[in-house]
Order: C-alpha cells, then sequence, then structure tokens
C-alpha cells in the first residue's frame, strides 16, 4: 500500500467514526430528559378505596387505574381458561400476592393508547366487567387483560409495591 | 434542458445586461418560467395544480411565519396562546384561519395534482423521477400537517399526537422505546409539543427544497400534456409566458374564491370543535378523527381487526397504512402501458375513475367511528386500493387495447399536422 492511500483511508475513516460519533447526543438529547424522569415514581393512598370501586391516578403525565376488586370479581378472573387468551396471563401474575383484589394497571388502551372508560364513578365497564376503550371498541376483563377488539397486550402492569398496607409506591 | 426553439433570453437594458454577466438570475427565470421554457400548447386546467400547489405552500410559509412570532410552544400556555391569536392579536383571526384552512386547499389542490398524475400517467418514463419527489413531498406534508394540528394542544390535538405516534409502538422489538424517544416522554408533553413545533417550523422549506427538485426534473423532459404524445416540434409547444401564466393566473384566481369562501364564511367547517377544548391527558374524547385528508388512510389503518399469522392486527394496520402511500413510488413499474393519456385507455378509464370511488369510500370510513358497517366497508375498499395498484394496472397495461393516438400535439389540437406521414 502507498503511503498516501493509508493517510487518505486512515483519514476519511477517522472522520467517518467522528461524523458518527457526535450524531449520539443528537440522538440521545430525544430521549425523556431528567426532569421527565425525576417524575417517574407516584405515591398513591389507597385507603379510600372499597371493593368494586376505582381511582385513576397519574403515573408519569398517564392515566393509572387502581381498582380494589370484589370477590366476585376476583372468582370471574380466576374463572377464565387462561389458554384462551389473546395474552395470556393469570389474575396472580398481575397482582402481588396476599394482595390480589388490588389491580394496578395503567389506563392507557394496549391499541392506540386512548384511556379506557371503567375506572370512574358509573363509566361502562363493556362486557367483561373490566374496562372498555371507547376508541375503538377494545374490551377488557376484570384482570384487565384485553378480551375483544383491536388491542394485542392486557393493560400493563406497572411496577409497584405496597409501602405500607394502604399506600403504594408506583415506579 | 429545453427545446431547441425555445426564446433566447436577451436583455436590453445595459443593468440586465451587467446583472447577466455577473449573476444570471433573470435567465434562470426566464428559462424557467417565462417566454424561455416552450411548453405543450394544449395542456388543460388539470395542468394548473402544480402551481396552485406552489402557491398554498407560499401560503402555509408565509402564514405560519407569522403565527410562530405570537404562539408560544410550551404545554402550559400553548392553548392560551392559540387564543391569544385569535383574540387579541391584530388580523391573529384571519391569520391562523388562513393557515388552517390553508392546509386544508393544499391537500385539496395536491390530491387533484396527484390523481391528474394517475389519468395521464405523469408518471411513466422519462418523468419517473418527478413523480419520486413528489411522493416524498406528499409524505413530507403529511408528517408536516400532522405536527401542525398537534400545536393548538386542544384535546384532538393531544389525542391525535398520542394515537399516531402510537404507532410506531406496534413495530416490534424496538417498538416501545422508539415511541417514548420519539415522544421524548411516555405521553405526549412538553418536549413532544417542542419538537413537533420546531420540526412543523423546519419541514416546510425542506418541502420547498424537494419542490425545487421537483421542478427541475420536470424541466428536463418539460411537461407531459393531455394526449400523452411528447412534443415533436416547435408548433406542439407555446412559450411558458404569457400563455401560462395568463392561464394559471386565472385557475388561482378561480382557486382564491373557494379559499376565500371557505376561509371567510366556513372557517371552522373542516376543523373538530373537540380541539376548542385544552388537552386533558386524562380524558379521550368519545369520537378521535385525524383531519379530512388523513381519512382514507386512517380507514386502511382501522380495516385490520383481526391478527394475520404471527402479525399483529395492530401492527398490519400500521403496516397497511404505509404501504398505501409506499406503493406509489412502485407505480411506473407497475402501469406497463406504452401509452400514457388515461383519454386512449378505454379500460384503464374505468378503473381509474373505481379507483376515485374507492378512495372516496375509504375516506368517508375513515371519517365515521370504528363500528360496523364502516369496518367492512373499509376493509373492502382497502383491499380494492391495493388490488387496484397490484393487480389490476399490471394486468390491464398487458391485455388492453389502446385507442388511436394523434401523430403529435398539433394534430391532437388542430385536426392535422402537414409534418405527419401521409395516410396515417
Amino acid at each position: 500500500m502507498r503511503r498516501r492511500d493509508f493517510i487518505n483511508i486512515a483519514a476519511v475513516s477517522a472522520a467517518g467514526v467522528g461524523g458518527v460519533i457526535t450524531l449520539l447526543p443528537l440522538i440521545s438529547q430525544m430521549a425523556p430528559s431528567a426532569d421527565v424522569l425525576a417524575e417517574s415514581s407516584t405515591e398513591i393512598d389507597i385507603s379510600a378505596i372499597q371493593p368494586g370501586q376505582a381511582i385513576k391516578a397519574v403515573f408519569r403525565k398517564q392515566p393509572v387505574f387502581v381498582r380494589n376488586l370484589t370477590p366476585k370479581e376476583i372468582s370471574e378472573a380466576e374463572a377464565v381458561d387462561v389458554s384462551s387468551l389473546r395474552d395470556p396471563q393469570t389474575l396472580k401474575e398481575r397482582t402481588k400476592a396476599g394482595k390480589e383484589n388490588w389491580l394496578i394497571t395503567m389506563g392507557v388502551c394496549t391499541h392506540l393508547g386512548c384511556v379506557p372508560l371503567g375506572a370512574g364513578e358509573g363509566e361502562v365497564k363493556g362486557e367483561f366487567g373490566g374496562y372498555f376503550c371507547p376508541c375503538h371498541g377494545s374490551v377488557y376483563d376484570t384482570a384487565a387483560r384485553i378480551r375483544k377488539g383491536p388491542a394485542p397486550k392486557n393493560l400493563q402492569v406497572p411496577e409497584y409495591a405496597f409501602t405500607t398496607d394502604t399506600v403504594v409506591k408506583i415506579g | 434542458m429545453s427545446f431547441p426553439w425555445a426564446n433566447e433570453y436577451k436583455p436590453s437594458h445595459p443593468l440586465m445586461q451587467w446583472m447577466d454577466e455577473k449573476l444570471p438570475l433573470p435567465r434562470f427565470v426566464y428559462n424557467a418560467v417565462g417566454a424561455g421554457y416552450p411548453v405543450p400548447r394544449n395542456l388543460n386546467y388539470a395542468w394548473n395544480f402544480g402551481v396552485l400547489a406552489g402557491f398554498c405552500l407560499a401560503l402555509q410559509i408565509v402564514t405560519g411565519v407569522i403565527l410562530a412570532m405570537h404562539y408560544a410552544a410550551n404545554t402550559g400556555v400553548a392553548f392560551d396562546s392559540v387564543e391569544h391569536i385569535m383574540r387579541d392579536v391584530n388580523w391573529g383571526w384571519m391569520l391562523r384561519y388562513a393557515h388552517a384552512n390553508g392546509a386544508s386547499a393544499f391537500f385539496v389542490v395536491v390530491y387533484v395534482h396527484i390523481f391528474r398524475g394517475f389519468f395521464y400517467g405523469s408518471y411513466k418514463a422519462p418523468r419517473e423521477m418527478i413523480w419520486l419527489l413528489g411522493v416524498v413531498i406528499f409524505l413530507l406534508m403529511m408528517a408536516t400537517a400532522f405536527m401542525g394540528y398537534v400545536l393548538p394542544w386542544g384535546q384532538m390535538s393531544f389525542w391525535g399526537a398520542q394515537v399516531i405516534t402510537g404507532l410506531f409502538s406496534a413495530i416490534p422489538l424496538v417498538g416501545d422505546p422508539l415511541h417514548t424517544w420519539l415522544l421524548g416522554g411516555f405521553a405526549p408533553d412538553n418536549a413532544a409539543l417542542n419538537r413537533f413545533f420546531s420540526l412543523h417550523f423546519l419541514l416546510p422549506f425542506v418541502i420547498a427544497g424537494v419542490v425545487i427538485l421537483h421542478i427541475w426534473a420536470l424541466h428536463i423532459p418539460g411537461s407531459s400534456n393531455p394526449t400523452g404524445v411528447e412534443v415533436k416540434q416547435e408548433s406542439d409547444t407555446v412559450p411558458f409566458h404569457p400563455y401560462y401564466t395568463a392561464k394559471d393566473g386565472f385557475g388561482l384566481g378561480v382557486f382564491l374564491i373557494g379559499y376565500c369562501a371557505l376561509l371567510f364564511f366556513f372557517p371552522n367547517a373542516l376543523g373538530h370543535p373537540d380541539n376548542y377544548i385544552p388537552a386533558n391527558p386524562m380524558q379521550t374524547p368519545a369520537h378521535i378523527v385525524p383531519e379530512w385528508y388523513f381519512w382514507p388512510f386512517y380507514a386502511i389503518l382501522r380495516a385490520f381487526t383481526q391478527d394475520f399469522l404471527f402479525i399483529p392486527a395492530k401492527l398490519m394496520g400500521v403496516l397497511a397504512m404505509f404501504s398505501a402511500i409506499l406503493v406509489w413510488f412502485f407505480l411506473p413499474w407497475l402501469d406497463r402501458s406504452p401509452v400514457r393519456s388515461g383519454h386512449f385507455r378505454p379500460t384503464f378509464r374505468k378503473f381509474y375513475y373505481a379507483l376515485i370511488v374507492d378512495a372516496l369510500v375509504l375516506g368517508y370510513c375513515g371519517g365515521s367511528p370504528a363500528e360496523e358497517p364502516f369496518v367492512m366497508i373499509s376493509q373492502i375498499a382497502a383491499i380494492y386500493y391495493f388490488a387496484h395498484f397490484l393487480i389490476i394496472l399490471p394486468i390491464v397495461s398487458a391485455i388492453e387495447r389502446p385507442d388511436p393516438l394523434p401523430f403529435s400535439i398539433t394534430e391532437a389540437v388542430l385536426g392535422s399536422d402537414e409534418t405527419a406521414p401521409a395516410a396515417a
């Protein structure tokens, strides 16, 4: 190899690698910033939620549904043949051990992100008694699992932990 | 490039001669849209819409830059700043309505322009590159219009942003991180609004750049014409100025009457009342629809309700929606007929009109709620849409017997052409 060719290839390669590395901050700046990530955990007091009731809280600027299931709703959810589901999961897998009555999910339809109905007082819950998304007609059951309509997944269960019996920390 | 008989630019004034030596910009204009650009003499009013589209782009840039002087891209004040434009800024109401309805007018004009191309085979050789650049412009327009609609930060803005960015989450594996990256958060918020504003300001200038390439590519073979027969001789053409500057000027006047009627008498007819409610991330409007110009594509998105093999319904819908436009990139190679114009293609013509009806049906379904019978109709219309491009066009262009073509544009216009071979 001629010395001149070597210098040429080395220079262009170094400039190319440098150019690509320069793209990293330009791409990375689009990701959630520190203040957005700092809002990424929420504490919720659940002491006032009676069986059969639900509340909408805010987590990462999105609705999160906290629902106190009635024994009937729990048995309905457990009676379903899991293998028949689009996104097979049992109620136990979607709740914490010993706290099966607390169903905590994102209130964001897994289809295109609308807020399903069913958590507020008097809202329709759909034919499976869970949630119903009015945008494109997805129906969720009492474990917030997708049963009908275009959504591909069950309502997402965020990471959470019970800090006490009446306080839940999400995120 | 131009035809050899094109008028030559001859500046008579010394100042213009001086200018021509230093920077021949007047010469460029003369050769591009002046008396130095020969154009087929038989162009009908369907050929006005390119110039009208250029006018709309200029209109959107002028009104948009002014609106940006008064708008604030922050979720706390965006909605109020739009109301401030509507109520407090001098003539702000007019400028905002001009911009919002200008977007609709732009799409009307561009859809006519595209369907002109479909009918007259404008995408065929040697004009494929013009067509490909046109599809790129259309995609950029869609992105720009979508991001612009998010800026007022009303309910439709917010939920439109949520649903449309949600499309990206359908992509396997990288979908969710990509979605978060695009939004700069987990749901549309300040970061998303700011970047949409930045890009909404940038993209029209990118469009303007691609428009220049589009026109550059056009000026190499020159305009197509309603017969689809290429220019052969000087008698087939007239200079762009004054013939088509006058014709385009008249068309622009007619367009402006319609546009002003919309702007001054029905400024909200094409908008959604929900967008006058400030964005509320906790409450979805009962019926989310995009702006009318996205309806046909939205109908295709929603037509997929069943998983297909291993592909979830949601991903199928997204793929189909993007494919509905991407298929246009292949159009010059799907329609193999050597005859350009639909005037001389009796079978093609029938399917062309069927495609218009199909697009209108899809549009109607896309604007309706996602319930029967609209879902079923969308599914049938979406299948027909793809069949038109991928099955019907190749077959028709192979088996169709076209009508006889005129010898030249001159013969088509005057009934005879002395240069034509005798007893043709």
